[in-house]
């Protein structure tokens, strides 16, 4: 009896201790540390603790049981942001009807996919994981930390702004693809518009209907056969975004379209976060910049269809030297793990320095994810999410060591290097075996 | 004739003569303090490169620049040669999502008549972009069914195709059968078992040297009936009399060591292509002696035993083993990211050297132009990249392309789009 209750005490106590903690202890020492916003420390440590960045600076001594990583010749950066992803998802399009505002991307999370682990090789530590673009109005994303072998649960980033998924353009008007029966309104981009301009203002008609019947509720002369509205979902969600308690992120190519959408969010008074791919935006740097909207783009991935037969290489940089506030994203369970090369493209297209290349993968999409407190670069007092590199990280012949989230390393080269030796002599092993007993037969 | 016009007659010939004088390019170009990488030997610092009737003339230290040398001076700069492609899109494909704009596949599972020069167009987009960043060769490329047809070598500069063509035959190309296969965007055709494929391949190689024979014969006797006119087996005679290799797709180990039996059998020459499994059978390969053109490097391995690097790394394994290998980008909007394969394979255990290799003489070699092209050697074709930095690093910037020993444009529906909305 005794001993079975100690054990469940024991049981329960860890189990509220480990849901209640946050991070790891974790000091990293000697690396060449690229802050992004506070300049580089050319020799110095890191240590982290509870998961939080306690000291930045030059022989911190770790305090008694911290484990220590020698980066002594590594580059120490914080953890790359992907603002645009579908990894981790058991689904991305809903694409039965054309607006599935309702739609949550945190409903399908899925821990286990791959391309979590594909992220994490590549130095990712956070990434907004997005309903696909075939709807103008499409479903909610979500914010998560790659943390590979966690449930999704504990990967959701609660610090990140509610997004909701609009696209425009070739996608939503299922120009690429086969139309089976009657083909889905809308069909081109007028349509586009005009739906979404249809589901705002029934958005607004819902909304009205609400506030007359609290209203009317609260007034003494109340009717009694007073009926709540129905509550509807799709609108809850659009009603969001005309709160303010949601903002829209818009995969755009095409600068007209892009132009459009803005009109549309002034002419309801939606925000926009962010617009995605938008391959033209060098077109409308101007605007952007003056309605302080950021792009989330590909650096050079272009071509691939004619809305983005003009997305120069150029655009990044150059929205960049107008004042828009630009990352990079991924779109891909591959690109992801390679974000830092297409970084330092943006050195080579259009001349960005070291530091501004960085930040398109660092601090520019932890502000457009508004979760720049905790995360996109590496001061006091924000998470330890970290990757480490062989070499500086804008060199070609770089590859990142180790990933570290809330100072838990999740992905170490150095160990999967010696996994994958132990592996391959497991097999030569038996192997060996194998032939030995087919001899002697 | 008035006297006012033949005056003006003749000042038109002065100003005409004057002006093709002037567009005619001057007999020697001398590139002057370079830091010249020749891939081939030893590299030189604040060297000189002379270049007279598009070859190079010298390539040195302390060489004499000749009188009236056009001097391109490139102190501070890089000189390479120019990279070559060893299997992409460029010139045949504009946008992928519009097949109107896709000309490198053609339906039906044996096309061994298809020429990709043939469908080539000098005025693609994509070319600019790739020359621009260092490219100067490539070998477009043919895809789809299990014969694609035949690829040729071009020059990355022309007005027509013919004016681009280095060799308008290189390989025919075979999409090795495989089960399962790499997971592919397009699969038009049905998967039918892998070796029953492996054998039509086999039997149609044994009729063409069949109809071969009968040629053979028919020749010899008038009374013989020479064979039907058979499109198929007609354009693969080359391929069966040893005088065309045969370049093949092909990805996981099984395939690789069933593709290099096929060989062995079918007494092929070859070159392997993709190979993404090829450090599982490096010593098979190394003793087949089959080179191999590595495809994109920018897949995640399908098998997740293999470890997120595979791709990465296997470059480095296989050049240990000893095989000949190159890169390639299999793209045309992305063709320009060729120097940055190599670069991602010797991020992951190939040494620089040899990957530089992988984009100028090993191609070169593979393809049998090494005489003419991949390194800065006396006498070989003018084909010259003038970089600020290496030139397999992301953020370099090239600043001179010369080839065939005339210097090209290096702008771009980049730089032509960026300066247009500059003005805005």
């Amino acid at each position: 009896m005794k001993r079975n209750t100690i054990g469940f005490i024991l049981v329960v106590s860890l189990v509220i201790f480990s849901s209640f903690s946050f991070g790891q202890d974790l000091l990293i020492k000697n690396g060449t540390i690229l802050t992004v916003t506070k300049g580089t420390v050319p020799k110095g440590d890191i240590l982290i603790i509870k998961g939080i960045i306690k000291q930045i600076g030059e022989n911190i001594k770790a305090p008694r049981g911290v484990k220590i990583i020698d980066a002594s010749g590594k580059y120490v950066i914080p953890g790359i942001i992907d603002s645009h992803t579908h990894i981790a998802l058991t689904g991305t399009n809903e694409s039965a009807e054309a607006i599935t505002a309702e739609v949550k991307m945190r409903d399908v999370l899925n821990a286990e996919d791959r391309s979590i682990y594909t992220a994490i090789s590549g130095g990712v530590t956070m990434v907004h994981t997005m309903h696909g673009s075939g709807n103008p109005i499409g479903g909610e994303n979500i914010v998560i930390k790659t943390k590979w072998g966690k449930t999704s649960e504990e990967m959701i980033v609660h610090d990140a702004y509610r997004t909701l998924k609009f696209a425009l353009g070739e996608n939503p008007k299922r120009s690429n693809s086969r139309t089976i029966g009657t083909p889905r309104y809308p069909q081109s981009r007028m349509g586009v518009n005009a739906i979404i301009r249809r589901e705002f203002l029934k958005a607004k008609n819902y909304m009205e209907q609400w506030d007359r019947y609290l209203k009317a509720k609260k007034s003494k002369k109340s009717a009694k056969n007073l009926i709540a509205p129905r509550k509807d979902l799709r609108m809850e969600q659009l009603a969001d975004m005309l709160r303010g308690k949601m903002i829209a992120r818009c995969h755009s190519y095409r600068a007209d379209e892009t132009l459009e959408f803005i009109k549309l969010s002034k002419e309801f008074g939606f925000k926009i976060a962010c617009f995605e791919h938008v391959s033209e935006a060098f077109k409308i740097a101007k605007e952007l910049a003056e309605e302080k909207i950021g792009i989330s783009v590909f650096l050079d991935n272009w071509a691939y269809k004619v809305e983005a037969s003009e997305g120069i290489a150029y655009s990044a940089s150059y929205c960049t030297k107008k004042g828009v506030l630009v990352s990079l994203n991924s779109d891909s369970g591959e690109r992801i793990r390679r974000l830092f090369n297409d970084a330092a493209k943006a050195m080579k297209y259009g001349r960005l320095s070291e530091e501004e290349a960085l930040k398109l993968v660092t601090i520019n999409p932890a502000i457009q994810l508004g979760v720049e407190k905790i995360a996109g670069s590496l001061e006091v007092g924000k998470h330890g999410d970290i990757a480490i590199f062989n070499e500086h990280p804008l060199i070609a012949y770089t590859h990142c060591e180790k990933t570290i989230i809330e100072g838990e390393v999740y992905f170490d080269r150095t160990q999967y290097l010696k996994e994958r030796e132990e592996m391959e002599k497991r097999k030569k092993e038996e192997e060996k075996k194998k032939e030995k007993k087919g001899g002697k037969k | 004739m008035t006297k006012r016009t033949f005056v003006f007659a003749v000042i038109l010939i002065i100003c005409a003569s004057f002006c093709l004088s002037q567009e005619k390019s001057p007999s020697v170009i001398a590139i002057r303090g370079a830091n010249i990488i020749p891939v081939v030997g030893e590299d030189i610092t604040e060297g000189t490169i002379l270049i007279k009737a598009g070859l190079i003339e010298a390539v040195g230290k302390n060489i004499d620049i000749p009188e009236g040398a056009k001097i391109i001076k490139a102190e501070g700069l890089f000189a390479y040669p120019g990279m070559i492609d060893s299997s992409c899109y460029l010139g045949l494909q504009e946008i992928g999502s519009i097949r109107a704009t896709v000309d490198y596949r053609e339906t039906g599972r044996f096309n061994p008549q298809a020429k990709t020069v043939e469908a080539l167009r000098p005025d693609s987009m994509h070319i600019p972009i790739a020359r621009s960043n260092g490219i100067t060769t490539a070998l477009a490329a043919p895809s789809g069914g299990l014969i694609s047809g035949q690829s040729g070598l071009i020059r990355l500069v022309g007005w027509t195709p013919e004016e681009m063509i280095i060799k308008s035959s290189v390989a025919m190309h075979i999409q090795f059968p495989s089960l399962p296969r790499l997971r592919r965007r397009r699969e038009t055709q049905p998967r039918e078992e892998a070796s029953k494929q492996i054998q039509e391949l086999k039997e149609i190689l044994k009729q063409a040297r069949y109809y071969q024979k009968r040629k053979d014969v028919a020749k010899k006797n008038l009374g013989l009936r020479l064979p039907e006119f058979d499109e198929k087996l007609e354009f693969l005679l080359p391929v069966v009399n040893g005088e065309l290799p045969v370049m093949i797709s092909v990805h996981a180990e099984k395939d690789i060591k069933a593709a290099i039996k096929f060989v062995k059998e079918e007494k092929l020459k070859a070159i392997f292509y993709g190979v993404t499994e090829g450090w599982k059978v490096a010593e098979d390969i190394k003793k087949s002696g089959i080179p191999v053109v590595f495809s994109s490097l920018n897949s995640v391995p399908p098998k997740w035993e293999d470890g997120y690097d595979a791709f990465y790394r296997n470059p480095g394994v296989l050049a240990k083993a000893g095989v000949k290998f190159a890169f390639s980008s299999g793209s045309a909007s992305l063709a320009k990211d060729l120097p940055y394969h190599a670069a991602k394979a010797a991020a992951f255990g190939l040494d620089k050297k040899e990957a530089l290799k992988g984009v100028t003489i090993y191609p070169a070699q593979i393809f049998g132009v090494d005489k003419m092209m991949g390194s800065l050697e006396k006498g070989k074709v003018a084909n010259i990249v003038l970089a600020d930095g290496d030139m397999l690093e992301l953020r370099t910037n090239i600043k001179h392309v010369f080839i065939d020993g005339k210097e090209v444009d290096i702008s771009s529906i980049y730089t032509e789009l960026l300066e247009k909305f500059k003005k805005r």
